[in-house]
């Protein structure tokens, strides 16, 4: 379409320039925290610029950071994230083929049973979850970090969505080729499923990296602690000036992964956020 | 290879019965079409055969063998889809694999059977290529090349051209009979093209309401159709049908106006009938020699022939629309009447309730 | 929507449903009915035994002023977040829907704070704003202004609902962006040629086409605010100061794990699911009514 160009077009890409500037900001002075030296930071105003201490404070965080080493953190992190990924795709399309491909009685029961976890999530039922999780003797283990986490509608549903819309025919044509429901699971729906589990994955793994509240209650020993919620640990208090720097290094460590996911991973990333909230 | 026999089949989903007793007899090699409107039940029937459908009442006998309770990969079939229904994540040469290597055939016959369904399809280019990167026509080779390798007795085709541009669908039409010519294996082909039905049929099943209504070679189907349905829907254009009653060797039609029978005695007097003649067995004669008198409401050249549409002079009112096939060659021009004689024994009377040939 | 072919199998469906059920009945099911269960009961100060007290829990929480207030806590903070983070994500849309060179680079850069936990978002603008160290802070108090967000309550509240909208730009942005270009630009150029200009195209032509967009992006965010946002209060300002900051989640939390008080807990974990029901049945009708578009 033929419009004026010139001052209109120069205020949009200012207003876009501004914004993400406020946008990255945060990241950006987390980023120059994590190269300074806590002396500079706790004297306002700190440098705007990074400083020469990177290597320094990100050796320190990685190898003995506060509470706990930040490296034993991002491994347990990725741990988790991993386990709850993987935990939830595994579970929620074994239910979802079970649920578009089979008639059985209490079908429908189950599907309802499923669909009623999309409505709570786990911080408003947290403390009954944790008396299970505890009475069950999941503390301080990946177990209780990833299984009750597991239990969520949402996948189920994408790929019950998705299993709808595989054509009739490519069943028939499986069974007149003589494949079973394993076979034609295995074989067929897999590996059409592909591009949906790997931007399940991404959201997932997200998600699962993402977690607070529930490692906080769940794991009280430093070692278990994944990076999102240790690094609340981490935080200088009032009394205690802590070390700010090093605190920044592990707040860049920690949102790293799930950045670097969204990043190389774009076109997933937007598929599956668009299509678990359908 | 193997014989098929159909018998009483009735298929009902819930309370609606929607295949209402259909029997058939298929000859070992024979070539059968199963041609019909949409809804008439002919993909159903198929697939019943398939076992992709439950059997409600009757029995389907494949080889000498009751396949009612048999699953579709216990009954010798192979089955070549509408939209093809190839595996999108497979390559061409697993597509057509698939089915053998499930039937644990060794390495080597897969390749060898493959190998020889790919050259007499001319697929072998694109054994390596996934589905999407095939044209129309080679996916369809390929659906074919899947049914072809599995050496089944029976291969069962549901509409397997209609997503495919007129030239091609000529082409493929030539190819199936060919295919099934040279493997000799029986089978059943639903359409619901009739000029498909003509050519590939060695005998047809015209399907309407979940009847079969005729059942019998293409040409017998054209030249005697069983009910006044086959009358119009094979051929084309379609029969011309008019309303009437047989008077004294005459049948006088509804809005008025009369044409001679040639043989009376068809049925007794004052019976309403329906009178049908083809529009190829109408022809130009000498006014004087005229049966009846057509005026020209609209004309359609074809080319080799014109179609003249029209009411007969003389019937006033409802009814009395006819087609005319006259040769390319004749000049009219609408509201010209023209002279018309039917060519002698190509009149055909169907009882006007039942619609049962006379 | 059924598939037309399925399968004949017995046992098999039930195999393959038996690991999501056993979690949704382990972690879901027993910690549902066992909140719904301790709702009902009162543990003597000692936590040894509980006695059934019917709804006098529910009863209390209703009269308690701090829970009372909590709900206009959660009011205010989920409103604002809701509205600053749609408002700014949209400009945003907008403006990035027009640009035609760059386009990518500008959605590349306004999506990944998706990815920043609402915990470490906490962290980093609390780094930003905390009176002690915090840059931003020092500026605005050597213009005069007195920030301490953690003895005045509206600026701990102001602090954590500029966190919480700035992590959830991102998601509505994508949205909004998705929602924009899927409306026809014939439709657009109509409106061009009807002789509307930019201002009024957007009014009359854009906005309403987007409305289905919005309303999603406005269930979602409510929900977001309500309970996604724990990490963010934790981490900034443990619901303080005094409870100026607490929302029904911290309540939850803070009752049930710092307080103790068992049966208070429970009861505003089952006050809070009859909130989630209702958003999600709000959000189903929503997708119904999308599906008739």
């Amino acid at each position: 379409m033929v419009e004026k160009r010139g001052f209109g077009t120069f205020l949009v890409h200012a207003v876009l320039i501004v914004g993400i500037a406020i946008v990255c900001f945060p990241i950006y002075l987390t980023f120059v925290g994590s190269t300074l030296t806590h002396f500079e930071i706790i004297r306002p105003p700190m440098p705007l610029l990074p400083g020469p201490h990177l290597i320094d404070n990100y050796t320190q965080a990685l190898t003995q950071g506060i509470t706990a080493p930040v490296g034993r953190m991002l491994f347990n992190s990725f741990v988790m994230a991993m386990g709850i990924a993987v935990g939830k795709i595994a579970i929620s399309i074994l239910s979802a083929y079970a649920i578009v491909y089979f008639r059985f009685p209490f079908r429908m029961l189950a599907f309802w049973a499923i669909f009623m976890t999309l409505m709570l999530p786990v911080e408003v039922r947290i403390v009954p979850t944790y008396q299970v999780a505890a009475s069950l003797g999941l503390l301080n283990s990946y177990t209780g970090l990833i299984l009750p986490l597991i239990a969520s509608a949402t996948a189920t549903f994408l790929f019950r969505q998705f299993f709808m819309t595989v054509p009739d025919e490519l069943v028939e044509a499986a069974r007149v080729d003589g494949a079973g429901p394993l076979r034609f699971f295995k074989d067929i729906l897999l590996p059409l499923s592909v591009t949906n589990i790997a931007a399940l994955f991404v959201i997932l793994f997200i998600y699962g990296w993402n977690q607070f509240l529930w490692p906080l209650l769940i794991t009280t020993k430093p070692e278990m602690n994944t990076i999102v919620m240790g690094l609340k640990q981490m935080m200088p208090t009032a009394d205690d000036y802590g070390n700010w720097p090093v605190t920044m290094a592990a707040a860049m460590l920690a949102v790293l992964p799930p950045v670097a996911v969204v990043l190389f991973m774009q076109r997933l990333f937007v598929k599956g956020l668009v299509e678990t909230e359908k | 290879m193997a014989t098929i026999s159909i018998k009483d089949i009735t298929k009902s989903y819930g309370k609606t019965e929607v295949i209402h007793g259909v029997s058939l007899d298929v000859a070992d090699g024979e070539f059968i079409v199963i041609v019909g409107p949409s809804g008439c039940g002919k993909s159903t029937l198929l697939r019943m055969v398939a076992g992709l459908e439950r059997i409600t009442g009757g029995t389907i006998d494949i080889g000498g063998r009751v396949v009612n309770e048999l699953e579709p990969r216990e009954r010798d079939i192979a089955m070549v889809f509408q939209n093809y229904a190839l595996y999108p994540h497979m390559s061409v040469f697993d597509n057509m694999a698939y089915g053998l290597k499930i039937a644990g055939q060794s390495k080597a016959e897969i390749k060898q059977r493959v190998d020889k369904a790919a050259a007499m399809l001319q697929i072998e280019p694109y054994l390596e290529r996934k589905p999407r990167a095939l044209s129309g026509g080679q996916r369809q080779r390929v659906a074919m090349g899947r049914a072809l390798v599995r050496q089944p007795a029976v291969f069962l085709f549901d509409e397997p051209l209609s997503n495919l541009d007129a030239k091609l669908r000529v082409q493929m039409r030539l190819e199936i009979k060919q295919m099934q010519r040279a493997v000799g294996t029986t089978a059943l082909y639903v359409t619901h093209d009739q000029v498909e039905a003509m050519t590939l049929a060695d005998r047809l099943v015209v399907m309407n309401g979940g009847v079969a209504e005729q059942i019998d070679t293409p040409m017998a189907v054209y030249e005697r159709p069983a009910t006044r349905f086959v009358a119009g829907f094979i051929g084309s254009p379609a029969m011309n049908i008019l309303q009437g009653s047989v008077t004294d060797k005459h049948f006088a039609l509804e809005g008025g106006g009369t044409l001679a029978l040639e043989d009376a005695g068809y049925a007794e007097k004052g019976r309403p009938i329906l009178f049908g003649v083809r529009p190829e067995h109408l022809r130009l004669v000498p006014a004087a020699d005229a049966v009846l008198n057509l005026g020209v409401t609209a004309i359609e050249t074809l080319g080799a022939d014109t179609l003249a549409h029209g009411k007969l002079a003389g019937a006033n009112g409802v009814g009395g629309e006819l087609v005319a096939r006259l040769p390319g060659s004749a000049r009219l021009s609408v509201g010209d009447t023209l002279p018309l004689a039917i060519e002698p024994g190509m009149t055909h009377l169907f009882d006007a309730e039942s619609g049962r040939r006379l | 929507m059924e598939k037309r072919v399925t399968f004949d199998n017995r046992l098999l469906p039930y195999l393959l449903l038996t690991p999501q059920l056993a979690v949704t009945i382990v972690f879901f099911f027993w910690p549902a009915g066992q909140a719904l269960y301790q709702s009902l009961l009162l543990p003597d100060p000692f936590g040894l035994s509980a006695r059934f007290v019917w709804f006098s829990n529910f009863e209390y929480l209703f009269n308690d002023r701090y829970y009372l207030q909590s709900f206009a806590t959660t009011a205010v903070f989920t409103g604002f977040v809701t509205l600053t983070s749609m408002s700014v994500a949209l400009l945003l849309a907008v403006l990035a829907d027009q640009v035609i060179k760059g386009a990518g680079a500008y959605k590349t850069l306004l999506i990944w704070p998706y990815a920043v936990a609402p915990a470490v978002a906490g962290v980093m603008w609390l780094f930003m704003f905390q009176p002690s160290i915090g840059v931003l802070a020092f500026y605005m108090k050597a213009m005069g202004f007195n920030w301490n967000p953690v003895l005045n309550g509206s600026h701990a509240m102001t602090l954590v609902i500029a966190a919480a909208a700035w992590k959830q730009i991102s998601y509505n942005f994508l949205f909004f962006l998705a929602g924009l270009q899927a409306i026809p630009k014939s439709l657009i150029e109509a409106a061009a040629i009807d002789g509307a200009g930019k201002w009024h195209r957007f009014r009359t032509i854009i906005f309403p086409l987007l409305s289905p967009t919005t309303f999603f992006l406005l269930v979602v965010n409510i929900v977001y605010a309500f309970f996604e946002t724990f990490g963010i209060i934790h981490t900034m300002t443990a619901g303080g100061p005094g409870q100026s900051t607490t929302i029904l989640v911290y309540k939850v939390f803070s009752d049930g794990f710092v307080g103790q008080d068992l049966g208070s807990s429970a009861a505003q974990s089952v006050i809070l699911m009859v909130v989630v029901g209702v958003l999600t049945v709000i959000q189903f009708r929503y997708i119904e009514r999308r599906v008739h578009y």
